[in-house]
């Protein structure tokens, strides 16, 4: 079954797309600690993508998609703003950030440590995140 | 959607949280700990237990005063973190790194040398 939502790239929408995934999930009756983890993988990428990706575009929208399958949920995050590849981010050292007082930079560590699976791909037109997560669903 | 307050209490000031602290927010939480850290209080207690959601932008707020923190020698404990944003914390160890006591009464224990 799939489900999809268009977030405004604005970061105080971020709210509505994390409302949208938790209640999507609860509904598949994926527990409280699980669904706050994927929601929080799904809303650190859309940030990013709100944040660098589309400085001047305030009109365009990010993308997410939500499938199920028997073991598990793809996320899809669709945007056409500038390419931001995960893989190949080279991720900072903690104690470096924590040394020069950073506020930022551990969303992308987030989203590697919780999600099981993570591709990217991109074209002229559009930028393709997938996160696949396993879960046990509770019946 | 955040709100973040500064009382004194006894010998230390309590901030307390409340909402969300993701990307939008997450910049009024580091003003009022900012607040606190040039208040000259050697004590903060920070109240979670109304914080209903943290994002990396949240956590990196608390994660740029441990330095500070203890630089400045200052007592500086969170407390009533629900289940899911304690396991926020624990994804990369801040929980390890940070002061987090399960209670209100814990926290002031810490303090009081108990």
């Amino acid at each position: 079954m799939g489900y999809s939502f268009n977030i405004p790239c604005s970061k105080n929408k971020l709210r509505m797309m994390r409302k949208f995934v938790t209640d999507v999930l609860h509904e598949h009756h994926v527990s409280d600690i699980e669904t706050n983890m994927m929601v929080l993988a799904v809303d650190e990428v859309c940030a990013n993508i709100i944040i660098h990706g589309h400085p001047t575009e305030r009109d365009d929208f990010v993308k997410i998609n939500i499938n199920f399958t028997n073991d598990g949920i793809w996320f899809e995050i669709v945007d056409k703003g500038a390419a931001f590849d995960i893989m190949s981010y080279n991720e900072p050292v903690l104690d470096e950030l924590i040394k020069n007082k950073n506020k930022g930079g551990v969303g992308i560590m987030l989203v590697k440590k919780i999600m099981d699976k993570i591709e990217f791909s991109s074209t002229s037109r559009s930028n393709t995140l997938k996160l696949y997560k396993q879960v046990t669903f509770e019946s | 959607m955040i709100e973040v307050n500064q009382t004194t209490e006894n010998n230390y000031l309590l901030i307390t949280v409340e909402g969300e602290a993701d990307a939008s927010s997450s910049i009024e939480l580091d003003k009022q700990i900012r607040e606190a850290m040039d208040s000259d209080a050697k004590s903060i207690l920070v109240d979670c237990t109304n914080l209903n959601y943290i994002s990396s932008a949240g956590l990196g707020v608390f994660m740029s005063y441990i330095g500070e923190v203890n630089d400045k020698a200052i007592t500086f404990i969170i407390f009533g973190l629900s289940e899911k944003v304690a396991k926020v914390f624990s994804i990369l160890g801040l929980d390890q790194l940070l002061t987090i006591k399960n209670t209100k009464e814990d926290a002031q224990a810490e303090i009081n040398g108990l």
